[in-house]
This record gives structure tokens, sequence and C-alpha cells, in this order.
């Protein structure tokens, strides 16, 4: 499956990664070349084949829903760019 | 510059017990083999004052008596593993300036024993690489170097500077984490000993996530005694990771004994990849005849899905690591981008993530997100779990056939230099992990163990990969394997 310039600004998009123009020609060029290589998958028969979502054969463990942490929002915020007010800050959201 | 740092885990451990040794003399032989190293840019944070403090306090406990195996024992750690108060970057820009408030269960875990914290060890940013070229601090560098031949030589990633600070006596061990042959690869490529334990063993929580069903945090030592010492001490259940398991930690230094009588080792054809060099393939044979001489009997199998593991992991690494990173975005920590007066959020994201990320990790996060998107999840998301689980069945099988653990070769070449692969093109630097992705698909424990040298001098190493939960089975061959191979060098010092 080779991507063209505009479906590598549309990756770039949903990836949340800004591109300029003129890197998105060879942006695509990389990766055609990286999903090529997976196109070996598509060789295998796996129409009888689940899915492998768990690595280990084990039920997830339960526990009472109710608060194990927290109560310290300065130490939450300590590693933020912008902070203020016991709270973090981003540019304007809506208009 | 005494030569303390030089020991093994289980020779410090002696000597500090039977007082010949004082732990603040340990760790100062180590600190100082650290400032001279800088040439190796192994260490990117050294914690110097925090290491007297810890020899101190465990010099106290040894002379109270009954102190742990690792009580003074000086180790590094990967800039993944958040260690309270010390900077943790996952060698990466977009975390600049970031200091964890918390610790990571793994290190909680050794100061409990008494281990004296070094610092940080340098990395593949993310942890995303072979070659520790992708390290916003710059690559680390291997203390090996090809006979008559000063070109800087990679230690391996993503652990690398583990691997360095290891190799070259800077420490007596060090952590590092596998997602795809991160630990082993390295070890390999410089000589030590490195174990990737089964998924679930060790602890996830505090490290920072790179693909969560494939990371899992191990040892690198320079013996499988001290391996076995260290993982022992990093493995444990943690009810703050759900994929944790709950089941006990054997005694793993006790199952080294070296008799393999009884043992079958498979020997899987599909490893025998074009292009390997004959010296890599005469080392599997001496390997495999080591293992038979001590008694076991080798036997060839077929793992037939092998040569899809590649593939498979190049979409199922990156589709969770898309989803991983998402949490990069200049809000909550590290690194924000200056954006202009007119932009929003979205620009402000974007920026961010453009300027933090290095060149690899933006293409793994962008091709993760492709695959992951509508339209394209089934075709590679989905397929390649689907061929997930025919390459776990491979092994069950072996297993299920009777074969105790498998011997392979642990990468496909001795180490290379640095800048000579992969520049144009990623794919040649995925495939250093030809050998060793197979086993974290699969959730298996995988070590990794110097075996031999090469023509121009570099180490090799072979690879063990045991049964689920059997680190101590695997261990045990790694050991039999050590002791026949009598590997013992070391390289030679310039820097």
């Amino acid at each position: 499956m080779s991507i063209d310039a505009e479906t590598a600004r549309r990756v770039a998009h949903l990836a949340r990664i800004e591109v300029t123009e003129a890197d998105l020609a060879p942006l695509a060029a990389e990766l055609s070349a990286i999903l090529g290589f997976m196109e070996q998958l598509a060789e295998v028969d796996v129409s009888q084949v689940e899915p492998m979502t768990s690595v280990t054969p084990m039920p997830l463990p339960w526990r009472e829903d109710a608060v194990t942490d927290g109560g310290y929002p300065e130490r939450v915020l300590a590693n933020a760019p912008d902070a203020r007010d016991g709270f973090f800050t981003v540019p304007k959201v809506v208009e | 510059m005494s030569d303390l740092a030089r020991l093994t885990i289980a020779e410090a451990r002696e000597g500090l017990r039977s007082r010949r040794i004082g732990a603040a003399e340990l760790t100062g032989s180590c600190l100082e083999a650290i400032a001279a190293a800088a040439p190796l840019n192994a260490f990117t944070h050294v914690s110097a004052e925090r290491a007297r403090d810890g020899a101190a306090s465990a010099q106290a406990r040894l002379d109270a008596g009954g102190a742990p195996d690792l009580c003074g024992v000086p180790l590094g750690i990967k800039d993944l593993f958040c260690v309270e108060g010390l900077p943790a970057q996952a060698a990466s820009n977009i975390l600049g300036g970031f200091v964890p408030s918390y610790e990571s269960s793994v290190t909680a875990r050794l100061w409990e024993q008494g281990a004296v914290c070094l610092g940080k060890l340098n990395m593949d940013e993310f942890a995303m690489g072979s070659s520790n070229e992708s390290s916003a601090y710059g690559p680390a560098v291997s203390p090996w170097r090809r006979a008559g031949d000063a070109a800087p030589l990679t230690p391996g990633g993503s652990s690398g500077g583990s691997a360095a600070a290891v190799a070259a006596d800077l420490c007596l061990g060090a952590t590092g984490t596998d997602t795809g042959g991160s630990i082993r690869q390295p070890a390999a490529l410089t000589g030590i000993v490195g174990v990737k334990p089964t998924y679930g063993r060790c602890s996830r929580w505090g490290i920072v996530a790179f693909a969560s069903s494939l990371d899992q945090a191990g040892p690198m030592a320079k013996s499988v005694r001290d391996a076995a010492i260290l993982l022992g001490a990093m493995a444990g259940h943690d009810p703050k990771d759900s994929t944790s398991a709950n089941r006990p930690v054997p005694d793993f230094e006790a199952a080294l004994v070296g008799d393999m009588r009884g043992k079958r080792i498979g020997i899987p054809s599909e490893y025998r990849v074009a292009g390997m060099p004959a010296e890599i393939e005469a080392l599997w044979q001496r390997g495999a005849e080591m293992l038979r001489d001590a008694g076991a009997e080798i036997v060839d199998i077929s793992l037939p899905r092998t040569k899809y593991a590649l593939p498979a992991y190049y979409v199922i690494a990156p589709a969770e690591a898309s989803s991983n990173l998402a949490r990069y975005d200049g809000v909550r920590y590290g690194r924000r981008a200056r954006i202009g007066a007119r932009d929003g959020v979205t620009e402000m994201y974007e920026r961010t993530r453009a300027e933090g990320f290095g060149k690899e990790v933006r293409r793994r996060v962008m091709i993760g997100a492709y695959v992951l998107s509508a339209g394209f999840y089934d075709a590679y998301y989905l397929r390649a779990q689907k061929v997930r689980t025919l390459i776990r069945q491979d092994f069950e099988a072996a297993f299920a056939a009777g074969i105790d653990a498998i011997l392979t070769p642990a990468t496909p070449s001795a180490a290379f230099g640095l800048g000579e692969v992969g520049d144009g093109d990623p794919v040649q630097m995925y495939l250093n992990d030809v050998f060793t992705v197979t086993v974290n698909l699969a959730g298996l424990p995988g070590a990794s163990v110097p075996a031999g040298i090469d023509a121009a001098g570099l180490p090799l190493g072979l690879q063990v990969i045991g049964r689920p939960w059997d680190e101590a089975g695997m261990l045990d061959v790694a050991y039999a394997l050590e002791k026949a191979s009598g590997f013992a060098a070391k390289p030679e010092k310039w820097w």
C-alpha cells in the first residue's frame, strides 16, 4: 500500500504532529516503505484465527470501586509547563 | 582508581557481608569510573549524593546483619524508569525537565533491598531503536571497538546506556526494558547477560510506556548469576499493574546448576536467516554442542510463522505506542511549544509533538495512527493481532512436544558502527530485532548470554527462550552455556 502526500497529511493530523508542506512527500515515501514491509502479513491465512488480545491468559483483577490515591494537587501540577491556581492551562478552546 | 567497580554482584555481596569491602568504597569506585567515562555517554544523570547516602544506609544494614543480597550494590537505572526526584526523560525532548514525584515499582523494590542508585542511563528515545542513536542525549557509545579500529560502535538499543555501563564496569548491574529485544540485543552486542522475563513477571508501573502488551523490565548484568539475583529482586506481584502476575517468585539463583541431563533444547530452523554471517551460524552450532556436552538432548524444531513476527511487531508496537504517547501534549508535563497569539489548542498539540518527538518516534506514532485508523484497522492491526496468535501457537506446540528451552542466535550480527545502519531505510534497523521480537509477541522469557568473539574481536551472544514463567529453567540453560563457553572477554579501556 503506497500512500500519497495527502494521506500523509491526514495521518500526521490524526497523530497530532505538525508536518511542513515540504516534508509531506518524503514522509509519504518513508511511511509507504514501512507499510510495504508489513504487506507480507497478507500472505498469512488468518481466516480461522482469533486475534491475540491478552498476553498472559489470566482474568483481570477486580477491586473495590474506591479512591485509593490522590489528594495532592501540587504534586500533580508540579511538572506542568503552565499551571495556575490549581489548574492546567491551555490556549483558548472555545470561541 | 580502585577496581571494586569491576566486581560482579555475587562477588560484591560476599565482600560486603564478610566486611572485606565497604559499601561507601564500592559506590565511590563506581562514581569514579562513571566520572572517567564521559566519552561513553552511558549515564544521562549521575545521582552522586544520593548514591553516597544510599551506601551509608546500606552499610548500617550490613553491619546489623541479615541484609538482602543487593544491600550496598550500586546499580544504574534506564531513563525509562521513574525514580522519585531524579529527571526521567525517556531520552526524549518532549519530557525535558520532567521530574517524577513517584517511584516505579521495580526500582522501589531495588531500593527497599538496599541497592544504591548511581543515576539514569541513556537509551533510544521512548525505547524505540536498536542502536541508541535516537536518544535526545546523543548515542551511548560501546566500550568495545573492532581490533585496530577506533570507529565508535553502537552498544545496541534501546537499553544501550545500560549495556555500555555494565560492560565498561561503571556499575555492577543495571535495569533495562525490552519491548522487541531492547535488553537482549544490547546485552549481546556488549558481551553481558540480559534477561527479558515472562510478560507480567515485573511490574510496569512507573515505567514510561512504549507498547504495553510487549514491554517488560529486566536485568542487565555481568554474569548469569548476577542476572538471576537482580531478576529475583525486581520481580513480583504489584496491584498497581493489572497485568502483573500474582504468582510466587522462585529463587532464580538456586536454580543455577548447569546440569542439562534430561533437558530437551529446541533448535528452530527458521532462525537460520538469509545473509546471516557464518560466525553467527558457527556460534549457534557451538552453543548446541555445549548443551549436548552438558547432557541435553538437542532437537530440531520448527516455528513456521517466525518470518511474520517482525512485520506483525511493527504494526502492533507502533499502534500501542501511538495510543500511549498521546499523553504527551504539552499540557500536564514536559515541554510545550511556543505558539502564536492566534493559534489554538490543536496547533499547540501539533507543534509541541513535532518539536518534542524525534524522527523515529514521530514515524512510529504516525504508522500507529495509520494502522488503527478507520478503513485500515482490519487490514493491518487486526490481522497483525491474529498473526500474533499464530506465533504464540508455534511456541506452544514446541513446548507441548516436550521442549524445555529454545536456543537461537541473539542478534543477526555483531555490533555495527554508529551511523552505519538504517539512515535512509528504517526497516534495515528493524531487522536487528529479527531473533528477539517473537519472544515479546508470545510473552515468553528470553535471555541473552555472551558466548563468543568474532574475527574483529567483538562479542556475540546466544539467546535462550524459556517456557512461560520458567525463567529459572531458562537461566540454568544460560548458566550452562556461560560455564561451557568460558566467556571472559572485556573491552580494552580506551575512554
